[in-house]
Parts: structure tokens; C-alpha cells; sequence
């Protein structure tokens, strides 16, 4: 006798035998296969692959006219690295709002050691690292990020001023 | 006075729930604030406010096109008629539509319509005038853009912020004077030669004549002033000893479209 069933509809005489049986496995592990494959299909030529780690230069002709005791970027060399990206949305709210009722002014940065500079990509920037490709994609391209700069910004500038 | 924010939505909310809609519900329950906030307020003494004077007693054609060609050049304003490359020759029809200007030039009918007759004085009727954005007092593309690209400097300059413009054109719609130009497409390849130390600007955005704010910015006189040998004059409205108000005292001069309310700064000595 097997036991008695009892659900939300009544108590019933047997709990039904239901046979156990894996339906349409062939089908299943097929596609599972398949898109596993799909899935690991684009990572797979990286695999064991060591990436170069991005190789910057810094061998502008503007870097090499200086002494050596002047080759410092605006800030620290670090603080750049962790900080550029927000740095240059600060001077261009800075510029670009110049003006602007409420807003924070100037074209003006200055260093902690106290040097002057224009805040401006082209101009500034570029003056020193006028190697693009060598030194800016180098890292974008390692970490995978596209900055929009480029659409409208050039990559050599002089400043306003010379360029007369 | 005017009212903020929280006040114009409670007006704008309380005023549906009646069935009443729009400026009518306002005049009924704030008379007379709507136009308060809309006029421009008084600027605080001592601040700059630039304009600048068109002399066409003194501009002819050739000086007129310097003008332009100085200010397209310095600002990398892209010609679509001459493609650096000829693989990028646009077809002609759409030349016309996908034209950039800062400065430009049109007969007096065109630059003030509806004050031109069959018999005005021809000399007049054919002068090329130099036209520009003309950094209004009470500009209506600063009050449509929805995203604060355009707007208005305490000196009066009426800017833009290229990296906020989503290019929806409202400003284009909103200004009455023609002075803002849209990219259908990407203008570098039309750039003849990029001038160092200004940005171009990408498809999708609006621009317009900026007041030479970078060249202000370092002292310098607009492009085209510096171009025009004397016929167009630029400075401070504020300051008395100005070059600008010294002419505005001596001539007499007109301006675009004033019946429109937008008080714009660009003043013409005919
Ligand atoms: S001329 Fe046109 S674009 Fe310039 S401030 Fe006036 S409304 Fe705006
Ligand atoms: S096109 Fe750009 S500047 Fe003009 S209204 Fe739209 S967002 Fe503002
Ligand atoms: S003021 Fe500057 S931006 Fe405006 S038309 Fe003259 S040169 Fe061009």
C-alpha cells in the first residue's frame, strides 16, 4: 500500500508514480554546448596571451629642449595619472563657462609650485606630449577607453597669442 | 522679485486642477510676474558689456569678405563648398543647407525686412551688410535651450558649450536673426587648414559667432575687427571712454529687428 497523499485539493489514495526520465537531453546539451562555445568563442585567441603594458614616451621635441630639472608635467606625475580625466573637466567648465553668472572662472591654472599655465588640452597639453599616439592611446587603448576629445580638439596647438 | 521654481510649479499645478492653462492662468494669479521674470534684468554697475558698431560708411565688399575670411579662419569654420580632399565634394543641393557661417553678408532687405520700400536710396539698398550673432540682451535661444548649452555671459556675451549641445536646434528655431548654424555632418574634411589652438567642432552641434571670447580672453580684439581696418568698432558699452559709445554718440545707428524685444548689440551705421 502506498502511503496516503494529501494536497490543497482533498487526500487522495496514492501519491501518483510518475516515471523519471530526462526529456529531450540530446537537445538540450547540444544547444548548451553550442553557446558556451559562443560565449568563450570571442576571449578564446587572448587566452595565456600577456598583453605589453602600455610603453609611454616622453621624447617630445618641447620635453627634450628642457633642462632636466624642468621636466615636471603641471602635477605630479601620479596625481595625473589617477587624476588628468577630471582635471580637464574642471578646466573646461572653468573656460568654457567663463563668465557665466555662478559659475567658477578662468583660463588661468596654477601649479602647487606655483607655475602659470593655460588651462587648455590643445594648447597646454599637447604642447609637451605632441606624440598622441605614443603617449595618450598608449594607455587609453590598454584599458579599453575612447575618449571623445579628439572630434573637435586638436592634437597640435599653439597658443592663441603666437599663432597671430 | 520674480518667482522660483517651486512657486511657477505650484501656479502651473494648482492652475490645471481649475482647467485654467497656460500665461492666462498666471496673469490671473501673479499679474504682471510672468514678464518680470522674462524681462532681462539690469546688469550690476561695473561690469563689461560688449558690443560692437558696423560702420557701412566705410565697409565695401573686399572688406567685408576679409572680415569673414579672418574670423572663418581663425575658428576653423568649415566651407562645404571646398572639401580638402575631392572624394568629399557634397552633392550642390544640400550646400546650401549644410552651410556654417559666423559672419556673413546680405543686402539691406534681407538684414532688415520690413524696413526697405521700392524707393530707398540704392547706394543703401546694395551695401553688403556684415552680419553676426548679435549677442542679445534678452536672447531667445539662451531661453530655449533645454540643456544650458547656450547661455549668457555677464558681459553679455551669449556662449556656447560645445560638449552640452545635443543638437536638438531649438536655439536655431529661436533666433530670429539666422545666426546659428547647424552640422549635418562631420566639417573637418572641410576645414582648408585647421588653425592651431581652436577646436573644430563634430557633426551634430550648433555654433555661431562667439565674440572672440578666447581671443578677448588674452587681450585681443575680435578677428574681424582687427580685419576691417576701422569699420567695425568693438568695446565696452559700460565704459564711457569707449570707442564704442564715442561712435554710438556721433552717428546715428540702427539695429536688427528691434520690434522682436531681443535688444541685440550689434549696431549699424548706414
Ligand atoms: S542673435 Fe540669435 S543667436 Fe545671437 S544672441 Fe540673439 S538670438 Fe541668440
Ligand atoms: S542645439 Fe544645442 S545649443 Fe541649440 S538649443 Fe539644442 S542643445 Fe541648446
Ligand atoms: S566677433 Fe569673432 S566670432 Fe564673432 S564674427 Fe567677429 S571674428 Fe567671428
Amino acid at each position: 500500500m502506498g502511503e496516503k497523499y494529501k494536497n490543497e485539493f482533498g487526500v487522495f489514495a496514492e501519491r501518483p508514480q510518475v516515471e523519471k526520465k530526462y526529456y529531450n537531453a540530446k537537445y538540450i546539451f547540444t544547444g548548451l554546448a553550442v553557446f558556451l562555445i559562443l560565449l568563450i568563442l570571442p576571449l578564446a585567441p587572448n587566452l595565456g596571451k600577456t598583453v605589453p603594458p602600455p610603453q609611454r614616451q616622453l621624447d617630445t621635441p618641447v620635453i627634450q629642449k628642457m633642462a632636466e630639472k624642468d621636466r615636471q608635467c603641471i602635477m605630479p606625475t601620479d596625481w595625473m595619472r589617477a587624476n588628468h580625466m577630471q582635471m580637464l573637466v574642471d578646466w573646461r567648465d572653468k573656460v568654457v563657462r567663463t563668465n557665466e553668472k555662478g559659475a567658477p572662472n578662468g583660463r588661468d591654472f596654477v601649479s602647487p609650485d606655483g607655475k602659470k599655465y593655460l588651462a587648455s588640452l590643445t594648447n597646454t597639453c599637447m604642447d609637451c606630449h605632441s606624440n598622441k599616439e605614443k603617449f595618450c592611446d598608449q594607455c587609453h587603448n590598454y584599458v579599453a577607453v575612447a575618449p571623445n576629445c579628439w572630434g573637435c580638439h586638436l592634437q597640435e596647438g599653439k597658443k592663441l597669442a603666437e599663432a597671430k | 522679485m520674480g518667482m522660483d521654481r517651486r512657486e511657477f510649479i505650484r501656479i502651473a499645478g494648482l492652475s490645471t486642477l481649475l482647467g485654467l492653462g497656460g500665461k492666462g492662468a498666471f496673469e490671473l494669479l501673479r499679474p504682471g510676474q510672468v514678464e518680470a521674470a522674462m524681462a532681462a534684468k539690469p546688469e550690476a554697475q561695473g561690469v563689461v558689456r560688449w558690443a560692437m558698431v558696423v560702420n557701412m560708411q566705410k565697409l565695401d565688399e573686399a572688406t567685408a569678405k576679409k572680415c569673414i575670411e579672418a574670423c572663418h579662419r581663425v575658428h576653423n569654420v568649415p566651407d562645404f563648398k571646398k572639401p580638402k580632399d575631392a572624394k568629399d565634394t557634397l552633392p550642390p543641393e544640400v550646400l546650401n543647407r549644410y552651410e556654417v557661417k559666423w559672419l556673413w553678408t546680405e543686402h539691406f532687405h534681407n538684414a532688415f525686412p520690413g524696413e526697405d520700400h521700392p524707393n530707398m536710396l540704392e547706394k543703401v539698398a546694395h551695401l553688403p551688410f556684415l552680419l553676426l550673432c548679435n549677442h542679445c540682451d534678452n536672447p531667445p535661444c539662451v531661453r530655449v535651450c533645454p540643456t544650458k548649452a547656450t547661455f549668457r555671459r555677464e558681459d553679455g556675451i551669449v556662449n556656447m558649450d560645445m560638449h552640452r549641445c545635443i543638437g536638438c536646434r531649438f536655439c536655431m528655431a529661436g533666433c530670429p536673426f539666422g545666426a546659428r548654424s547647424f552640422n549635418w555632418r562631420d566639417p573637418r574634411p572641410y576645414v582648408a587648414d585647421t588653425f592651431p589652438g581652436y577646436p573644430t567642432r563634430e557633426i551634430g552641434v550648433v555654433e555661431k559667432c562667439t565674440f572672440c571670447a578666447e581671443r578677448l580672453a588674452q587681450n585681443m580684439l575680435p578677428a574681424c575687427v582687427e580685419a576691417s581696418g576701422g569699420a567695425l568698432v568693438f568695446g565696452d558699452l559700460n565704459d564711457e571712454k569707449s570707442r564704442v559709445r564715442d561712435t554710438l554718440k556721433r552717428y546715428f545707428t540702427i539695429r536688427r529687428k528691434v520690434h522682436l524685444g531681443t535688444n541685440p548689440q550689434v549696431y549699424y551705421i548706414v
